[in-house]
């Protein structure tokens, strides 16, 4: 059955069933475009799904600060959904640009009350994602203790330490970004771009993978696969 | 006062990595930390973290080889040679953090508060501010040094009684290295360690909210 394949033949057949109120995570550590699938992102664009809901670790900053991008280059990030209206709530943990004389996409909205934020530390992000692929319903954590980030969340005292409860995060759909796929979706990140990738891949009802590589499934070593096939339901080749 | 000498973002970053030892698994934040690297005595092997999922990174990438697959989490290019490195997605890097296997954390600051509070990722004038790594590395490492300008450009006062922003993390603060002076909160007082050259106990004091407790060995600040 090595013929099996999660392969679309093309970005637009691999998304264009994500429907209006979808939640959906978008991953790219934000700092620059690696790891950003931006041909999903682009392709959603085209399909102009609306009211979404977009998790990921910034609210697309790239784009109009120009942090990690190479010189010429076209690197998109979520900013253009917003652009196009199509976001009503962003979850993450670095939605601005770091300098407040740059406005991104997403602060223009949020100023004018067009969108909402829920404001996650990364590394409550990072696990939340994680808990919701690995059946955690909610945990408790010392990030977040006495800030205003704690407000109406439960506490408890452990060890004589206090934590704050955090839930799960799930979505219906992710996109992802990867260096390396087989036919039934293993998966090899390069660097520093499986960051949340890797976690998001589990957390997703329906989790989009582009690949800048196709392989035949069995030319992966076991060893080195980052994301098992489990997690991957469709596969799209990226293009530059 | 104001005419007098200050250290420059370069001394302050020089000064902290004496804070820092061989073997240590160091994150350092965006701004004057980043510029630490440089001022390492090369006997020392320190390990650095980054969010974005790097441990064991070491220049930054030339010009040319440049990718956008490898940075750190303030978006600069990593360089792919350093021996001994290792990647990971964020989950992994930031249960690094929070199981608390950094050593050190140095960041910056825009308030730090005696009992150690720390203030570093919302302005008033903003209506959002960024938290990324922060509140994770303010209570996840070992040791949290801040390096930073003793006052902000306006003048106004960083270290306070009681911080009016939004903080990061309570009673997370050990090491406050400034342009002007050492400091560590010690059981929730702001103790004087070091003084910049040229500076009088009564100069720093001016400028810092809380009353310093003076430490016995008041050291001039050695680069």
């Amino acid at each position: 059955m090595t013929n099996y394949s999660k392969i679309y033949k093309s970005t637009h057949e691999a998304i264009k069933d994500i429907p209006d109120n979808s939640s959906i995570m978008i991953d790219g550590f934000g700092a620059g475009p690696g790891g950003t699938p931006q041909n999903l992102i682009k392709g959603l664009k085209k399909i102009g799904s609306k009211n979404l809901i977009i998790i990921g670790n910034t609210a697309g900053i790239t784009m109009a600060t120009g942090i990690g991008i190479k010189e010429g280059s076209k690197d998109i990030d979520i900013s253009i959904l917003i652009d196009n209206n199509q976001v009503k709530k962003i979850i993450a943990s670095y939605p601005v640009a770091p300098s407040p004389s740059i406005l991104t996409s997403f602060e223009k909205a949020f100023n004018k009350n067009e969108i909402e934020l829920e404001l996650v530390p990364q590394g409550t992000l990072a696990e939340r994602i994680r808990a919701g692929g690995a059946g955690i319903p909610a945990f408790y954590t010392p990030t977040g203790v006495k800030t205003e980030l704690a407000n109406n969340k439960e506490s408890r005292i452990i060890n004589n330490k206090e934590y704050i409860l955090e839930y799960a995060l799930k979505a219906d759909y992710a996109l992802l970004k990867s260096h390396k796929s087989d036919k039934i979706g293993n998966l090899i990140y390069k660097g520093t771009s499986r960051n949340f990738n890797a976690v998001m891949a589990s957390a997703a009802n329906i989790t989009i993978v582009e690949s800048e590589i196709i392989l035949e499934t069995g030319e992966i070593d076991p060893h080195h696969i980052h994301t098992p096939a489990i997690y991957i339901n469709r596969i799209v080749k990226s293009y530059e | 006062m104001n005419n007098k000498n200050k250290l420059s973002r370069e001394a302050i970053a020089m000064r902290v990595t004496k804070e820092l030892h061989n073997g240590n698994v160091v994150n350092l934040g965006i701004g004057i930390p980043t510029l630490c690297p440089q001022f390492i005595d090369p006997d020392k092997f320190i390990m650095y973290h980054s969010e974005s999922g790097v441990l064991n990174y070491g220049e930054m990438a030339s010009e040319r080889r440049e990718d956008t697959n490898l940075i750190n989490a303030g978006g600069q290019y990593l360089s792919w040679d350093n021996p001994g490195m290792s990647v990971f997605d964020s989950a992994e890097s930031f249960a690094m953090i929070r199981g608390g296997h950094i050593d050190v954390a140095v960041l910056g600051a825009y308030q730090i508060s005696t009992q150690g509070n720390l203030a570093n990722w919302k302005l008033t004038n903003r209506k959002s501010g960024n938290i990324g790594g922060a509140m994770d590395l303010a209570i996840g490492a070992k040791k949290l040094i801040i390096a930073m300008e003793h006052i902000d450009k306006k003048g106004n006062i960083k270290l306070v009684n009681k911080c009016s922003l939004p903080i990061t993390g309570s009673k997370c603060v050990n090491t406050i290295v400034t342009d002007i002076a050492v400091i560590e909160i010690i059981n929730e007082c702001m103790v004087l360690k070091e003084i910049l050259p040229g500076w009088g106990i009564q100069d720093v004091q001016e400028i810092t909210e809380p009353k310093l407790i003076i430490d016995k060995n008041l050291k001039e600040i050695q680069l």
